[in-house]
């Protein structure tokens, strides 16, 4: 740690120099997920695979291979099943099968005769062909947002920022589908909400600091890299606090959104909490360094500063 | 305005927005519209195609469709049912706290497509030849319950029974055979009966059945979600608590680290959820369950624009600027890049919204809405509450607004 008399800044890391490490480490992970992609894929629950899926709610504890027997006994053999929920109460079964409605009640009609009149559950049953067609909406959706958000930056800053932020927040979505395909979490609509999201959120701390770094430029002349690393660095650090505290509250809501959200909602907040933590890391990790490693290899510098500077 | 009135206003506010609050907040809660996912119900998604020999899918078509279906919904007295129309062939239905689901979706899928057929199965008449709303339940001679319908043309009728003299005539309601009469002579007038030992219930049924109508179109689910009541309440209860317990430690945590301009922001917090439950009852939008967690997100996400601007501010304040020149350039200099920060938030939430289908409309409907309030309270309310703190003079020293004075530089 030392305090920096230009930019009187007190830098506590230096993460310029180690932006070997932090490139090396992502770019593993990223290797990662795509063998992760190509050998396992996502995934899918329901909505993108279609079939039939219930939520199941019991009122009492059942062990998963008690919740395959009861549904071997009403029929269905070798169904994916899971239990969670608080207590251990809350059953999940996929289908392969588009169900009709009345197997549908058989099956919670079966339940009810031994579990009593506390069950109650969510059925979502989804055709092969509406999944597809959201599937390929999705992907859609995806390449237009990031499109979008990314004109916005191009149009907000010159392109070395803009190119440095836009691989930040499609490396975040990124994280967020591989570790969902390296763990198996199941991937339904919410899922791409959050990845959505992440993307528009995650673009928040690279503003700030690209607006610091622009802001800083303005104010001081830089002989050399090892000056512009400096200022990249005491950028970083300036704007550190802001960055750690914005994304802490809404780490907050999302992390009690997990614990104390209902079984529903949980997958949807754990890829928030992915998206989020990623999102905080690649703005200093990746973003920054990046843009300086793009400038290095530009002509001018000083042109960079277009318009005066916000926080 | 001197400083003392300054601060007598900040607290006059503080007091009658606590009062509204807590005098309308508990009305507002019970008058916003839950989604299936939180009451109970069913949602399905409808793909249209023509009946066999019947009329085509056209938009006109299929808008008829969906107002039969409603038709059979109300017949049951359900409220608020949603029915909308998507694309070129689609029907979207929502139902919210229906306890006899199984009933209802058979009820609103079938054809109701009357027809008589002659011994060889070949149809003679079908619905377009029948008076809407024509069945009527009379007692025969003997008193027992049957069904008359008229027929819009005497003439047809009395041909085909003509006919099928001394044949049997089939009347089916889709594929289910309700009565075979012999036919014993050309029957005129252009009524036909139905019998066949009904209960009164049952011909009533019957009669209201027919009197529906028939659907123009055949209809095939593609997507159902349906969710039970007590799920649904389960999910409510337990999303909403994990929502204040965050909130709560949002607020702490805002305190604790700005001090002063914290509890301006823990105010702002608040008035943001009263304001966007108000924007949910007067925009008449359900919240579903992906929509409370857009909500409390929200929350997370409104105080960022508070946390950049005093952050800014603190700098400020430590480069040895007064503490109105420190608000000026910190609420100045942090605008643009809060509005960023909305505005790419905005674009990811309109994507959303449409490709989405209902409860993750919920969500980015509610991301939109929460933005947009969140701009009003946590921007310029918030700068508002603290240009009038920090003017009244009162909260003077830096440790108010969490910065230590040895840190504060000579200019």
């Amino acid at each position: 740690m030392h305090y920096n008399e230009r930019f009187h800044t007190k830098i506590r890391f230096d993460f310029i120099k180690h932006q070997k490490k932090f490139f090396g480490a992502s770019i593993a992970l990223v290797i990662i997920g795509i063998l992760s992609l190509i050998f396992f894929q996502m995934n899918f629950g329901v909505d993108f695979k279609a079939g039939t899926n219930m939520d199941i709610e019991l009122g009492k504890t059942i062990t998963q291979a008690e919740a395959k027997a009861e549904l071997a006994e009403l029929g269905y053999e070798g169904v994916d099943t899971t239990v969670g929920g608080s207590n251990n109460s809350r059953l999940s079964v996929r289908f392969d099968d588009v169900l009709e409605q009345a197997k549908v009640t058989e099956i919670l009609t079966g339940l009810k005769a031994k579990y009593g009149d506390t069950v109650s559950a969510e059925t979502n049953v989804v055709s092969p062909d509406m999944a597809q067609e959201l599937g390929k909406k999705t992907i859609y959706a995806i390449i237009i947002a990031s499109i979008a958000i990314m004109l916005y930056v191009m149009i907000r800053f010159e392109w070395r920022f803009a190119v440095a932020a836009n691989i930040a927040i499609l490396y975040d979505a990124f994280v967020v589908i591989a570790l969902f395909s390296i763990f198996r979490l199941e991937v339904n609509l919410p899922f791409i909400a959050a990845v959505l999201t992440t993307i528009g959120y995650s673009i928040n701390d690279k503003i700030v600091i690209f607006d610091r770094i622009r802001e800083n430029l303005r104010f001081s002349k830089q002989k050399n890299k090892e000056q512009l690393a400096e200022l990249v660095n005491a950028s970083l650090w300036q704007t550190m606090a802001r960055n750690i505290y914005t994304v802490l509250t809404v780490l907050i809501v999302a992390a009690c959104l997990y614990l104390f959200g209902s079984e529903s909602i949980k997958l949807f907040a754990l890829a928030k909490l992915i998206g989020l933590a990623s999102g905080a890391y690649s703005s200093v990790c990746i973003a920054s360094p990046l843009w300086l490693m793009l400038h290095g290899n530009g002509k001018k510098q000083r042109k960079t500063v277009k318009t005066p500077a916000a926080s | 305005m001197k400083g003392s009135s300054r601060l007598v206003a900040f607290l006059g506010i503080i007091v009658i927005m606590a009062g509204v609050f807590a005098w309308t907040t508990p009305g507002l809660v019970k008058d916003i519209k839950l989604g299936l996912d939180l009451k109970g119900g069913f949602e399905v998604l409808y793909e249209a195609s023509p009946l066999e020999g019947g009329e085509a899918v056209t938009p006109e078509s299929l808008k008829r469709t969906a107002k039969s279906l409603e038709d059979r919904i109300d017949s049951r007295g359900i409220a608020e049912p949603e029915i909308t129309t998507e694309g070129t062939n689609r029907i979207r239905v929502k139902l919210a706290g229906v306890m006899d689901e199984d009933e209802v979706r058979d009820m609103l899928k079938k054809p109701v497509n009357l027809t008589f057929r002659n011994p060889q199965g070949e149809t003679v008449l079908t619905g377009t030849d029948f008076v809407q709303n024509g069945a009527e339940v009379v007692r025969d001679q003997l008193g027992s319950p049957m069904i008359t319908i008229k027929l819009k043309d005497a003439k047809k009728f009395e041909e085909v029974t003509t006919k099928l003299i001394g044949q049997k005539m089939s009347i089916y309601l889709d594929e289910e055979m309700l009565s075979d009469p012999m036919v014993n002579y050309a029957i005129p007038g252009g009524s036909a009966q139905i019998s066949g030992n009904y209960t009164m219930e049952e011909a009533k049924k019957l009669r209201d059945t027919i009197n529906l109508g028939a659907l123009p179109l055949k209809l095939t689910e593609k997507y159902t979600q349906s969710v039970g009541a007590k799920l649904g309440e389960q999910s409510l209860h337990q999303t909403v608590e994990a929502g204040i317990i965050g909130s709560a430690i949002v607020l702490v945590f805002l305190v604790i680290l700005f001090r002063v301009p914290g509890v301006v922001a823990g105010i702002t917090v608040i008035s943001y959820v009263w304001l966007l439950l108000l924007v949910f009852k007067l925009m008449n939008a359900t919240l579903t369950l992906p929509g409370i967690a857009a909500f409390v997100l929200g929350v997370g996400m409104a105080v960022d624009a508070n946390i950049i601007m005093y952050e800014r501010i603190k700098e400020e304040i430590r480069s040895g600027k007064s503490l109105l020149s420190s608000l000026k350039a910190g609420s100045k200099n942090s605008l643009r890049t809060i509005m960023d920060a909305n505005i790419t938030n905005i674009i990811a939430s309109v994507v959303l919204y449409v490709i989405g289908n209902g409860a993750i409309r919920g969500f980015a409907l509610t991301m939109i809405f929460s933005i947009l309030v969140s701009i009003v309270t946590n921007i310029f309310f918030s700068r508002f509450l603290i240009h009038l703190l920090i003017r009244s003079n009162v909260f003077k020293k830096p440790s108010y607004y969490g910065v230590k004075e040895e840190e504060i530089r000579a200019l």
